[in-house]
């Protein structure tokens, strides 16, 4: 055995690494970038609905002014929000608010047999179980994602090129499990 | 992510050992029969053909044949809003695109997922599951099906569905052709003691291609496949009940002469239609393509 190869075998071992590791660490970003996205246009299509919702809820609802105040004013935040501390913020709000007001719907029967407020409910329950499922993908790939960025040896190339950790998208603890079991849908259940 | 990404790699590598497992047998078949004819290379160049035609039509429009097999419809966000928003949410959960829906008009209660590959899948579920199932149920459904497209299970079963089905169909021709003596009536006069051997052999291998190609189709959907498709559903929703509440009721809704009862397709489905039949058909399904169901819900309990 020459071992004058091993000094380029170990260079090439550790160009290797480098390359792979690098690559890896665009692909959880752009994984993570895209996710983020996901749920952003989904935050989007539930805040269109809302002045919608409200204009419908309103001429029967006369005692839950606060609750549907609370819904726009989350809808407010969400519009001025710029971070994504902000935008969970106003997730949570909205999300919140609006698990409130299916459930105090119960009480109006006039507007349960609405149309256009079931609709609207089946839309808005999809929406919120599909934000549910992309919060949990983004906040999957950030803890890879920064998995790779602290654990040795990847974090010195992560280092090296200048990967930042990302933050996970929030969610007050007690809603995560609960939310997905929500019985609304238009009637679909049994 | 690892032991999805490895079980990915060996869906494909099988996925090759059955294409090649194919050639062989559609080779052979093309060889014997072109000797029962007396032009054994014909018969071997039109068996290649119809090779190369069976498998880009079961690699490009397979999940259209299975889809069609199982008298599926597709449907849009408008027609059915619950079940395609379910179906959405799940797509994000997996980090897929969108597959399309399709339904399938029974009351019996079951769902499957074909495709290549998860740019084109599709997802089908019986009217009886949209109506039998709560949220949280149907969630679980369809994460387990979304799960088989993620880990490429799809790529396999569907290609599977289709050669294996072809070729079932075409040795019950064969066989028909040869019994009534359709072959070598051009050749009689040359028809000779070792013509007449090369026959029976001939019949005795298509005889046993269509069983062969049955126990094949099972093994290449696995257990292991099914019990993976399930920890993956449960990881997508995080809530392993749904799914196992799910189980259970499809197995106990399973009826005798089920409309969904189709050898070619059983394996495809969540839980096996054939599960509602004959006590003997019933224990060949349940130690074929799928695990137990009960295993399967004690699985998921357990998490």
């Amino acid at each position: 055995m020459d071992f004058g190869y091993i000094f380029p075998a170990i260079i090439i071992f550790i160009f290797a690494f480098i390359v792979y590791t690098y690559n890896r660490l665009v692909g959880l970003r752009n994984m993570a970038d895209t996710a983020y996205a996901n749920i952003d246009t989904l935050l989007q299509k539930r805040f269109d609905l809302v002045p919608n919702l409200v204009e419908t809820v309103k001429g029967y609802m006369r005692h839950e002014q606060e609750l549907l105040d609370k819904i726009t004013k989350a809808r407010t935040d969400w519009l001025k929000a710029s971070t994504l501390s902000e935008n969970a913020g106003a997730d949570n709000l909205a999300a919140g608010a609006l698990k409130s007001l299916f459930a105090v719907a119960e009480n109006y029967p006039d507007l349960k047999a609405n149309q256009n407020f079931l609709m609207l409910q089946e839309e808005l329950v999809g929406i919120e179980n599909k934000i549910a499922y992309a919060r949990q993908r983004y906040n999957r790939t950030v803890m890879v994602l920064n998995m790779v960025i602290q654990r040795v040896p990847t974090n010195l190339i992560a280092n090296l090129f200048k990967f930042k950790n990302r933050e996970f998208f929030e969610v007050e603890s007690d809603r995560v499990r609960s939310l997905p079991q929500v019985e609304l849908g238009g009637g679909k259940e049994k | 992510m690892d032991p999805i990404i490895s079980s990915i790699t060996s869906n494909k590598r099988r996925t090759l050992i059955f294409f090649f497992l194919y050639a062989v047998l559609f080779a052979a078949i093309g060889y014997l029969g072109g000797i029962y004819m007396g032009e054994p290379i014909l018969g071997f160049v039109i068996a290649a053909i119809i090779f190369c035609i069976l498998f880009l039509v079961s690699y490009f429009g397979g999940r259209n044949v299975v889809a069609s097999m199982a008298n599926a419809r597709e449907v849009t966000k408008q027609q059915e809003p619950f079940l395609y928003n379910t179906v959405e949410g799940l797509s994000i959960a997996a980090g897929k695109p969108m597959p399309k829906v399709y339904i399938i008009e029974s009351e019996v209660p079951n769902a499957f997922a074909a495709g290549r590959n998860p740019e084109n899948a599709i997802i089908a579920v019986t009217r009886g599951l949209l109506n039998r199932m709560n949220r949280q149920e149907l969630e679980g459904v369809i994460a387990h099906e979304m799960a088989h497209i993620a880990n490429y299970d799809v790529l396999l079963a569907t290609v599977a569905v289709v050669l294996a089905g072809a070729i079932v169909y075409a040795s019950v021709i064969m066989r028909r052709m040869a019994l009534f003596g359709g072959f070598g009536r051009g050749g009689g006069s040359r028809r000779s003691g070792q013509s007449q051997i090369i026959g029976i052999i001939f019949l005795i291998i298509v005889a046993i291609i269509a069983p062969l190609f049955a126990q094949l189709l099972r093994f290449a959907i696995s257990r292991q496949r099914e019990y993976l498709a399930d920890a993956t559903a449960a990881d997508f929703t995080g809530y392993p009940e749904g799914l196992a509440s799910a189980l259970e009721k499809i197995t106990a809704m399973q009826v005798a002469k089920s409309p969904l009862d189709n050898q070619a397709l059983n394996g495809l489905y969540i839980v096996n239609p054939a599960l509602g039949a004959t006590t003997l058909n019933r224990a060949a399904a349940m130690f074929s393509t799928h695990p137990p169901a009960a295993e399967r819900i004690k699985r998921l309990r357990a998490m």
